[in-house]
This record gives C-alpha cells, sequence and structure tokens, in this order.
C-alpha cells in the first residue's frame, strides 16, 4: 500500500513515474477518510485542493522539474497560517479565519510541489501536552485509542505514525513535537531556534516557539528539513545559515561517539518501563562503539519551573491581539474594553486563560525582576551547563517523555502532572539546542521515545547521529495496526 | 506567597479577560499552586549572572527600505468581525 511508503520511497516512485502523484494523494485522502474518524487528527482536509496541488506536482515531474519532496503528501498543525485555508489553532476564538497569506514554510512546501492535505489537531494555541485542550475534538493514539497522543501537536503525531500522511509540521515551544513524537512512536525533529522561520506561526511563545517535523524515519526528517529551513528576512530572529543540507546520511557505526547523559533527565519520576527501554537501548548503541558518560546539570531541574514562567509570559503578550477587531469572533459587550474582555473570556478556553493569567501576573510591576528577569537568569545558567557539556561531548541522550501514552483524561485532575511530561524537552527550547525523539522501544505495547540533543546550529550533525541510531535499533520504525 | 481573590480579579482586568466568579477561584487556586513552584528559582542567585531574554543572541537585523508587495485593503479586512467602507468597526471609545 502506498500509504505504508516513506516520503522517501513514495519519492522514488513518482520519480520513476511508477505512480502519478494524484494516486498518491488519493492513497493518503482515502485512508484519512476511512480511518480518521476512529482518531481525530484533523481539523480541517481540503479534498479538491489537495488534489489540486498533486496535479500541479505531476506537471512538474512530467516537465522533469521535481524536485524529491515533488507529490509528497503532508499534513500541516493547525497554528501554521495557510492562504485560504481555515487556520483555528484549535480555538473557538480563530473559527472561521482564513488566513490571507502562507506562512513562509508553507510558501516553501508549495515550492518543492509538496500535496497538503490538511490542517492537525493540536491544544489551544499549542498550550499543552495532550491535545485535550483542543476547543473541538479529541485526538486519539493509534497505538492505543484509550490514550492520548500527546501535545500540543498530537494530531501531526497521531496522523503520522497511523500513515495517514507520511510528514507533518508541528510546532515545539517546550516539547510539542517531541513529546508527541514519543508517545505516538514516530520520529519527531525540533531544528535549532532560528533555523525555520516563525513567520505565519501563530505565536505562542516567541523566544522558545520552532517549527518542526514528524515523519516515519530520520532519512524523510532530513528531507523535509531541508525544504523548509532557511534564512528568512519575514522573521529577524531567523538565523542566516543555510537550509539544513538533507546530508547523505551515512550508514555506520557509532564508534567514538561521546554520549552525555545528564542524570537530572533520569529522575525518580520516570515511568521503569521508559527507563528500562532507554538502557536497553544504551547498551546496543555501546556495543556500536558509542561511550556513555553520566553528567550533572543541575539547573535542568529548575526548566519546568523556568518555562512557566517566560511561556505564559510571552503568550500573554502575543495573545493581547486576540481582540475581536481584525480577525476572529467578536463577542457583545459594553463598550470597548467590555466587547474586548467578553470576546477573549468567550472564545479562549480554560487553559489559555490560565497562562494569559500567569505571565500578566509574572509581568506585572513587582514581580517582573522576582519571577520574569529570575527565569531569564536561570535560563543563561542552564544555556552555560549545556555549553560547558558540548564542549566534551557531541550529543546528549535521555528518554523524550518520562511516561508512555497516558489514558485520555487521566492526568486532567493534576495540571501540575500533565506539565511535568515536558521536563525532559525544555531544555532544548530554553537553550535553543535541536532536538530528536526517536522510538527505542516499547512499553505494554506502547511505544518509548528516545532524545538526542546537539549544540545549537549543529542540525546536520544531529540528523546524522539519529540516523545511525536509528538504524541500531531494532523497533524504531514499527508501526500500529489501526484500519 | 499567595494571590488574594483581589489579586486574581486585578490580574484578569489587566488580561482583558471578563472572568465569572467561578473562574476567578478556580484561577486563585491553580495560580497559587504554581507560585508555590515559582519558589524554586528563588534559590538563583540574582548578581553575576546576565538574564537571557533569546535562546540565540541575534543584534541588530536589519533590511534594505525596498517596497514590496503587502495585503490589499480587501484582503486585511477579509476576517474583520465587523468593518464598513473600507475600515475595522469598533464599539465607540469616546463618548458624545
Amino acid at each position: 500500500m502506498l500509504t505504508e511508503l516513506t516520503a522517501a520511497d513514495l519519492s522514488r516512485l513518482i520519480a520513476a513515474k511508477e505512480v502519478s502523484c494524484v494516486e498518491v494523494a488519493e492513497a493518503f485522502l482515502g485512508r484519512i477518510e476511512s480511518v480518521d474518524p476512529k482518531l481525530g487528527c484533523f481539523l480541517t482536509v481540503d479534498q479538491d485542493k489537495a488534489i489540486a496541488c498533486a496535479q500541479n506536482a505531476q506537471t512538474l515531474v512530467d516537465k522533469g522539474e521535481g524536485g524529491p519532496l515533488t507529490g509528497v503528501p503532508i499534513a500541516v498543525k493547525d497554528n501554521i497560517s495557510t492562504e485560504g485555508i481555515e487556520t483555528t489553532c484549535a480555538s473557538k476564538i480563530l473559527k472561521g479565519y482564513i488566513p490571507p497569506f502562507d506562512a513562509t514554510v508553507v510558501s516553501l512546501l508549495k515550492q518543492a510541489g509538496m500535496t497538503i492535505l490538511g490542517k492537525t489537531n493540536l491544544d489551544e494555541f499549542a498550550m499543552g501536552t495532550s491535545t485535550e485542550n483542543s476547543a473541538f475534538q479529541v485526538t486519539r493514539n493509534p497505538w492505543d485509542l484509550d490514550r492520548s497522543p500527546g501535545g500540543s501537536s498530537g494530531g501531526s503525531a497521531a496522523a503520522v505514525a497511523a500513515e495517514l500522511a507520511p510528514l507533518a509540521l508541528g510546532s515545539d515551544t517546550g516539547g510539542s513535537i517531541r513529546q508527541p513524537a514519543a508517545l505516538c512512536g514516530v520520529v519527531g525533529f525540533k531544528p535549532t531556534y532560528g533555523r525555520c522561520s516563525r513567520y505565519g506561526l501563530i505565536a505562542f511563545g516567541s523566544s522558545l516557539d520552532q517549527i518542526g517535523s514528524f515523519a516515519k524515519t530520520v532519512e524523510d526528517i532530513a528531507l523535509i528539513s531541508e525544504a523548509i529551513t532557511g534564512n528568512d528576512a519575514m522573521d529577524s530572529t531567523s538565523l542566516s545559515c543555510p537550509p539544513i543540507a538533507s546530508v547523505h546520511l551515512k550508514s555506520g557505526s557509532l564508534k567514538g561517539l561521546k554520549v552525555a547523559l545528564p542524570k537530572e533527565l533520569f529522575g525518580s519520576a520516570t515511568h521503569t518501563g521508559v527507563l528500562d527501554q532507554i538502557h536497553n537501548a544504551i547498551q546496543i548503541l555501546q556495543g556500536e562503539g558509542a561511550s556513555f558518560t553520566e553528567v550533572s546539570m543541575p539547573s535542568i531541574e529548575l526548566g519546568v519551573t523556568t518555562y512557566y514562567i517566560i511561556a505564559p509570559a510571552e503568550a500573554s503578550s502575543n495573545l493581547a491581539r486576540f481582540d475581536g477587531v481584525r480577525y476572529g469572533v467578536r463577542s457583545e459587550g459594553q463598550g470597548h474594553i467590555g466587547v474586548v474582555e467578553r470576546t477573549r473570556a468567550e472564545g479562549f478556553g480554560h487553559e489559555v486563560k490560565s497562562r494569559i493569567m500567569i505571565g500578566t501576573y509574572a509581568l506585572s510591576a513587582g514581580y517582573y525582576d522576582a519571577f520574569y528577569v529570575r527565569a531569564q537568569r536561570v535560563r543563561s545558567i542552564m544555556q552555560q551547563e549545556f555549553e560547558r557539556t558540548f564542549q566534551d561531548f557531541d550529543v546528549v541522550l535521555s528518554p523524550t517523555s518520562p511516561v508512555p501514552a497516558f489514558k485520555l483524561g487521566e492526568l486532567n485532575l493534576d495540571p501540575m502532572a500533565l506539565k511535568l511530561l515536558d521536563f525532559c524537552t525544555i531544555p532544548a527550547n530554553l537553550g535553543g539546542m535541536p532536538g530528536i525523539s526517536l522510538n527505542c522501544g516499547f512499553t505494554d505495547n506502547l511505544p518509548v521515545g528516545l532524545q538526542l540533543m546537539c549544540a545549537p546550529s549543529e542540525d546536520e550533525k544531529l540528523l546524522q547521529i539519529a540516523y545511525s541510531v536509528e538504524q541500531a535499533l531494532p523497533n524504531a520504525t514499527k508501526r500500529p495496526s489501526i484500519a | 506567597m499567595s494571590i488574594s481573590l483581589d489579586e486574581v480579579r486585578h490580574v484578569a482586568r489587566l488580561a482583558r479577560l471578563a472572568l465569572d466568579e467561578t473562574e476567578i477561584l478556580s484561577l486563585q487556586g491553580e495560580l497559587n499552586a504554581l507560585l508555590g513552584h515559582f519558589e524554586d528559582i528563588q534559590v538563583i542567585e540574582g548578581s553575576g549572572i546576565e538574564p537571557k531574554s533569546h535562546a540565540v543572541a541575534i543584534q541588530n537585523v536589519w533590511s534594505e527600505d525596498l517596497p514590496g508587495r503587502t495585503l490589499s485593503r480587501t484582503q486585511a479586512l477579509s476576517n474583520a468581525p465587523v468593518s464598513r467602507a473600507g475600515l475595522f468597526v469598533v464599539p465607540m471609545i469616546i463618548e458624545d
């Protein structure tokens, strides 16, 4: 079946004209139609637009002008602006919003001739770790329909895991690509902050947000990363680096690779099944010639607290734009301020309001220095600790999530438990490092994610290491059976 | 450290959120739980460490002052809840 193939394999078949771009698009649209009602990955699927994309792609292929991803389908998280396709951030406040422009990454997908299948579900404004905060629907984990796919990019992760799309875009502010990738057993990659333009990504925490991708293999991640990264004049925080080269990933041993294991990321809260699988993977990689050393980076312990000051502070400012004037819904109210206050109270869900309140409080007079500035100091210390670690080591390895997929509703009663799910992923956002999650095994039939991080801008090196690790691990590309 | 109901109402006002009393109460609980955790970072010595506002420091990003394509007025207004005569309509701000 076409839907079982990787993006790289689809690309080869398309280039060899063994299959047409429209056939590929129809295969995925058909699977979405039959399987997605069980999963709830997509908020919007525009079949006509997808087929039109595929027809254009085929014209390019026929003229001999196709690129490596021409005709390959992709799903896009619904906080990334798509011209002419509704973009809601899974929030009632943006219901019906049709962006008049494309995010830079979406323009790049179109330039590459890719077929955009639709928009995927997320926690409202990407605030959450379970995709349960969506205002519109629940997304289920394809490995166990009673469980969460993780979040906030849960729709994208579950779509790739269930083979509704070979590739998907997500955004990662504190782990929102890597954590759902781990819980769904796929590869999830957050590039170095600034490698991917944020223009058109509806902002949550601007100093932390980064667009990245989901795929079934590291090779596919390299392909899509090359297409969507690079400097962009529309995003002044974009790095002036060339796109991530889809390095000719080399098979080979891990001989001489120096791996750091921060003991703080293997904390007491980690599920024993997760720990077992990670240790098992470490043993396999040792057999391949990698050396492992336990290190300590004490600031990691303060990561979640630091994140839950900085991200809401930035969010409270970014979300001030939703005032019912230029876009989105507008509620009735007394005078201008009354309208704004009612619009926001009725348009935002509880988690979003909660984070706006935290951020507003942390930035308010009298608390700014105690919370926000101090959190920025912790961020500084953490960056220094990682910098020192990367002087001696090639890569940092840890679990991606301290727990495997949890039952829907299970953690809702304890908001702090949900927040702790980001514990292992937050450092890469605070420090700007690239991070990737790979499946390294299973515990009770649920996938376990292994996270690798390299120094900022070492995205190519990270992908090469991840490729070798993927080759060495036996379970890395196993898929759930859902039809 | 804890936050009173009146402080929650004040912050909601600053954040332009018309919250009902049930929400005010529940947010007071959530904020207080988080504030407990915020205490953790008070152990960090403040002096001598430069606060970092960004992951990757970039400064002075300039661009050429060139004309370019922007949204048309129709496109810019296409999502407005209320618009008239090519303008966004807002509730009256200055009373007669």
